[in-house]
């Protein structure tokens, strides 16, 4: 009875400590600012109260213990350091005045809002991420409002220094207001165009996450994660749209065997070659469910096709056994909804697999994306399967020349030096 | 150009319409600047460009969206690209 009794208490114990404390805010971060920002109109106020939250939560938490709803005690303690700044400062009296109009105004929700799933962090990702502003734009406010990291935090992630990325910021946010962006759900009608941007900048977050080898093994991984965490949040808010919950299958089954495509010495680790029992089974088994929904929804689209294609290479146990007929069937799909070469070199890979590879290497010859590294890499591997080892050699050598990641030049390499001295 | 009239009849009654109108060609454009303490005036456009404004709407919108919307309709009929801004927010106007 006693340590029940004392367990009532706990709620307040202390012995949470700054970085736990940190976790919390990065975890209720976009809430809190997406409800600031529909309460007051404004990004800068929204932010600047939610940090001065953070800040109290530093002072009180790790002494005090946590309260007993952390989000809840964010939101309404942002919510309160906003207004007590307003009041101190006459723009801020005037800035007040208004709110309070428009929250009167708030009781009736206009007709286009009635028809759209209420959540701001929804409205906050369709503003970040409006057409009228530039990708690197859209990207670094959505890592800074919805994701709550820092700005030097998203300036390190796109190798961008620091001053720049601020500046990319309030450029961002100025155009925002000058133009009057809307903090809305666009209308059901404008809804495909507008939601395009927005899951572009979520697989855009991710692939910079997953293109940084370098980062594989360190803490400074955070795209991936706050890509899944995203397109999480967008699949939980619109699972009515399948290319969202197909981008969300997408990125857990491209994230179950990322850890695993470098080795312990840093070296890059093929698909044929990677150790399957270490991919992760939970996430996979993950995709797999949204993937088998997505086919029986048959509404198919370029996420949930690339989806499916990864959900079949997840299904076997080697690249022997992997059913590449079912992969190049989805290609072929894939590649009418979407007809860019770089598909169409994907494609040209699970023909090699099905056909041959002389039959995939008159397809790729016919592609024009000279600068792309896989291109030059694909055509290498083909070159050498059809036993042509000193043009698989230049071509290894060409794809090296372009690789962007060390990982990648040094694979390239070994490949060519192992073709001119077997 | 029935189409035109007609779309700006659509922004009357909608109570967008402020004003507008297409400008004559760049060749016909005089440009007058400071120089020396003196108002100078020279023929020719401002700038060479490739591309010139060929005329404007002034619409009264609630938001880009609105706006864009009215540029969409606009650039369907004449073919030719828009450019949306906003007028400058005088402070306490």
């Amino acid at each position: 009875m006693r340590d029940a009794h004392a367990g009532s208490d706990a709620d307040a114990a202390p012995g949470i400590d700054e970085a736990e404390v940190g976790r919390i805010f990065r975890e209720a971060f976009g809430r809190s600012v997406a409800t600031l920002i529909r309460l007051f109109g404004d990004i800068d106020v929204a932010e600047d109260a939610v940090q001065e939250a953070f800040a109290l939560a530093l002072r009180k938490w790790p002494g005090g213990g946590l309260p007993p709803n952390p989000g809840g005690w964010i939101t309404t303690t942002s919510r309160n350091c906003a207004i007590d700044r307003l009041r101190r400062e006459s723009r801020g009296r005037e800035l007040l005045r208004e709110v309070a109009v428009l929250r009167r105004g708030d009781d009736k929700p206009s007709a286009e809002e009635v028809g759209s799933v209420q959540d701001d962090r929804l409205r906050l990702i369709f503003t970040c991420c409006h057409p009228a502003l530039s990708t690197d734009a859209q990207v670094a406010l959505t890592l800074r409002l919805l994701g709550g990291l820092s700005t030097g935090e998203v300036a390190r992630a796109f190798l961008v220094a620091e001053p720049t990325m601020a500046q990319r910021l309030v450029r961002a946010k100025r155009k925002i207001t000058a133009t009057r962006i809307p903090y809305r759900v666009p209308p059901e009608n404008e809804l495909p165009r507008r939601l395009r941007p927005v899951l572009a900048v979520i697989y855009l977050i991710y692939n910079t996450g997953a293109g940084n080898l370098a980062a594989v093994q360190s803490s400074d991984d955070v795209l991936c994660g706050e890509a899944i965490r995203l397109a999480r949040l967008l699949a939980s808010l619109m699972a009515e749209e399948p290319e969202v919950t197909g981008l969300l299958a997408l990125l857990l089954l491209t994230e179950s065997r990322r850890h695993t495509r470098l080795a312990a010495d840093g070296s890059l680790v093929l698909l044929r070659d990677q150790d399957r029992s270490r991919w992760d089974h939970a996430m996979i088994a993950e995709g797999h469910a949204i993937v088998r929904a997505c086919l029986h929804r048959n509404q198919p689209g370029p996420y949930q096709l690339q989806a499916a294609i990864n959900a079949v290479h997840a299904d076997a146990d080697s690249v022997q056994e992997t059913d590449w007929c079912q992969i190049l069937v989805l290609y072929d799909q894939h590649l009418t909804l979407a007809p860019t070469p770089v598909v169409a070199l994907n494609r040209a890979i699970a023909v090699g697999e099905v056909d041959g590879p002389a039959v995939a290497l008159a397809l790729v010859d016919g592609l024009d994306i000279d600068g792309y590294h896989p291109f030059h890499a694909t055509r290498a591997d083909l070159l050498r399967r059809l036993d042509q080892p000193e043009a698989a050699v230049t071509a290894y050598t060409t794809a090296a020349s372009l690789a962007p990641t060390e990982a990648e030049r040094n694979f390239l390499t070994s490949q060519a030096r192992l073709l001119s001295h077997p | 150009m029935q189409q035109v009239y007609a779309l700006q009849d659509e922004m009357k009654s909608a109570g967008a319409w402020v004003f507008g109108g297409r400008l004559t060609e760049p060749a016909t454009a005089t440009v007058v600047r400071m120089s020396g303490g003196e108002a100078m005036t020279t023929d020719g456009p401002f700038v060479e460009a490739k591309e010139h404004l060929g005329g404007f709407y002034i619409v009264e919108a609630e938001d880009l969206d609105a706006a864009l919307g009215w540029a969409s309709k606009t650039t369907a009929i004449i073919g030719a690209p828009i450019e949306v801004r906003p007028f400058w927010d005088e402070p306490g106007a």
